[in-house]
């Protein structure tokens, strides 16, 4: 399974590099695939209902309330027609991409189990109402899609009577056919959204809608392609006659002509075998689960932040359980717990500056890498670095590997998810003059393996969440690396780059409140660098 | 200048995604079926004959049973199976015996083939048993067709209609 991933892995690392350079990580679609599935499912959705103002339930009049929509009425319901078309068509691939690359990401086992696998009705859910669509237009491409459908479905043991029967003949197809199609082709739908709703129901902050220009970019696309190649038909079904050539559409039936090559029975099978190994892809082995995170109730003041900055939801606030004057503490739900360690980097108490006649404790740590822990590492490697412009490199498990750029006057530091760390100890290391310089890096930028570390660091040193990095610190000894897994030259490089413009410190030299322009950000993906 | 040049690019990645879509909505073509075949399809569902005879209850026999139970004719359940054969240009083509469905046997046999000929003069005999009978035939009829390109014609089976019918 490793090896499959990593193949997917360096299948995707090009792709996503050429992307962030082109359009940059705001923009980049892989960052946004499961917004801009549901994006695509609202356009679907709006057009879908336009469509169904002016669609006929009937043999003949299915059809033609199709052609009169195409051409008659090409100018609205023809483009409605076609975005809904080609809209549908982009949901199944970005469905698949977005499977595809969360596997290569290693994003679908531990705690991620749940969303993983309800997104396996999601997959037959959207082929469903897709394939139901295709046969409402009644052309020939329906007869075709409503013969194998049927033809597979009577395979099944549960009907007494073929189903496919209904469409060899024009005498056996009923006008009441299309009601019963257009029902399915509103209920799958309606389906797929509470399906999707449950999908989502362990991730806290799901973004749901891509970045207004993404989105804006997408739909001028999706209406240029309606007016370059309308969707149109292929021609009324004529059930005496065997449908022959046809322009199939590749994203909804790539698995038809497999019924022209095997039996029904081992196209369930195969059907059957790839839902039972997705489902079973999390357990395979299931991941090596670290020590949940930890309340310390004697430091937790149920302040929330930790509440706010978990991207699983394992965490809520229940009554306070020991007396304490604070209304509420923090409750870890050890199912939902990645061990990302996001919670401690978000809370008040997880400081290195506080009395050290005291043990250090946050209100919520990993158990295996204590916030003391955290602490005692970087005084000691402090101790061993030496030379000019000191840096400690702050990494990620998950993104690029710090050790990589380790060496003389450089100490690393990899946490979990660089979301972990708690600003106040770049203060520490800078105020105490342990290091010149921090850099911290991690994931790919707009790729976060535990979806926020990046944007809660960033939003930190910026002032612009808790805890903030303090307005003292100076923003030119902190550098911000973004390369993601693999993107060891491009870290090496901006340190090398960062290294040579840190000034020694001046002596007594007095802190700044407001802190001269803070260094460029990196965020130039790995390409093939590792 | 930033903006600009990642709306351009973000142009540039949409217009391959369009042509990727706008290609393969539509194409390469796939033939399912070609102009030098058509097909012919048997195409049924029928209840075999039951395997025993009927018996009917007497009078006394149906005072002994509660009201609601008092069924005069009482069947076996279980139906014989259906034997089907089809010969094209006296060619055997078909042959298939189909059990009734259900947990009893007492359902009915489901019949979907299809048969991929030339287009062109066909005679084609179909026949059926229904009986169990070991030898002859409870059902037969021979039709020739001219079949056209691609035409799709059924061998139907309707009792009430006096068995073989083609559509």
């Amino acid at each position: 399974m490793n090896g499959l991933r990593r193949a997917l892995r360096a299948g995707f690392s090009p792709f996503e590099a050429g992307l962030d350079r082109l359009v940059g990580p705001a923009w980049n679609p892989l960052n946004h695939l499961g917004a801009l599935g549901f994006f695509f499912y609202w356009i679907v959705a709006v057009s879908g209902i336009y469509l169904y103002i002016f669609f006929d339930t009937g043999t003949t009049s299915a059809y033609l309330s199709v052609e009169y929509m195409t051409n008659k009425q090409w100018y609205a319901a023809g483009v409605m027609r076609s975005l809904h078309r080609y809209a549908s068509d982009a949901l199944v691939l970005f469905m698949v991409i977005h499977m595809a690359r969360e596997f290569s990401l290693d994003r679908y086992r531990g705690a991620r189990w749940f969303t993983w696998v309800t997104g396996v009705p999601i997959i037959w859910l959207v082929f469903a109402a897709g394939i139901t669509g295709y046969w409402m237009v009644w052309d020939k491409l329906a007869h075709y899609v409503a013969l194998i459908t049927t033809q597979w479905f009577d395979w099944l043991p549960i009907f007494s009577e073929s189903i496919a029967r209904n469409f060899i003949n024009p005498d056996f197809i009923d006008n009441r056919f299309f009601t019963l199609l257009v029902f399915m082709h509103i209920i799958l739908p309606l389906i797929l959204l509470a399906v999707l709703w449950v999908h989502l129901q362990r991730v806290s902050r799901p973004r749901i809608n891509p970045p207004r220009g993404l989105a804006i970019g997408v739909f001028a696309m999706f209406l240029a392609l309606s007016f370059i190649q309308p969707a149109v038909s292929q021609g009324p079904a004529d059930l005496a006659k065997v449908p022959g050539t046809l322009k199939l559409d590749w994203f909804y039936l790539a698995f038809y002509p497999l019924f022209d090559i095997w039996s029904s029975g081992t196209l369930w099978g195969l059907a059957g075998v790839l839902t039972i190994l997705i489902i079973a892809l999390p357990f395979m082995p299931p991941m090596k689960r670290l020590a949940v995170a930890k309340v310390d109730l004697e430091n937790c003041n149920g302040c929330t932040r930790c509440l706010d900055d978990c991207p699983f939801a394992a965490i809520t606030m229940a009554p306070r359980s020991d007396g304490r004057h604070y209304a509420r503490e923090a409750v870890v739900d050890p199912s939902l717990c990645v061990s990302c360690g996001i919670c401690a980097g978000a809370c008040p108490t997880a400081t290195p500056f506080r009395d050290r006649s005291k043990e250090l404790v946050s209100g919520i740590e990993l158990p295996n890498l204590p916030i003391a822990g955290l602490r005692e590492r970087v005084e000691a490697l402090s101790a061993k670095l030496g030379g000019e412009a000191r840096v400690i490199v702050f990494g990620c498990d998950q993104g690029t590997r710090a050790d990589s750029v380790a060496g003389d006057g450089v100490a690393t530091i990899s946490l979990p998810c660089i979301g972990m760390l708690p600003p106040a100890f770049i203060d520490y290391i800078l105020s105490r003059r342990l290091a010149e310089g921090v850099v911290l890096s991690g994931c790919g930028e707009g790729e976060c393996y535990f979806r926020f570390g990046i944007e809660w660091t960033e939003a930190r040193l910026a002032g612009e969440r808790n805890p903030r990095l303090r307005k003292r610190v100076p923003r030119e000894r902190i550098a911000r690396v973004w390369a993601g897994r693999g993107g060891n030259r491009t870290l090496s490089r901006a340190l090398a780059t960062f290294r040579a413009g840190l000034p020694p410190f001046a002596d007594n030299a007095p802190s700044t409140e407001e802190g001269p322009p803070e260094a460029p950000r990196v965020y130039e993906k790995a390409k093939s660098d590792a | 200048m930033l903006k600009l040049r990642q709306a351009l690019g973000l142009a540039a990645v949409l217009a391959v995604f369009a042509a990727l879509l706008g290609y393969f909505t539509y194409r390469p073509s796939y033939v399912h079926f070609t102009d030098d075949q058509a097909l012919i399809k048997i195409s049924f569902t029928l209840g075999g004959k039951r395997l025993g005879k009927c018996i009917r209850r007497t009078r006394a026999q149906l005072q002994k049973l509660p009201p609601h139970m008092r069924k005069v004719l009482i069947c076996p359940r279980e139906r014989h199976p259906v034997h089907v054969e089809v010969l094209v240009d006296n060619q055997p083509r078909y042959q298939a015996t189909v059990n009734a469905a259900g947990l009893s046997k007492d359902g009915s046999s489901k019949f979907y083939h299809g048969l991929v000929v030339a287009p062109g003069k066909h005679l084609i005999v179909a026949r059926l048993v229904d009986s169990g009978r070991k030898t002859g035939f409870d059902f037969e009829i021979e039709k020739a067709f001219e079949l056209t390109a691609r035409q799709h014609l059924i061998i139907d089976f309707q009792r009430d209609r006096g068995g073989f019918i083609f559509r």
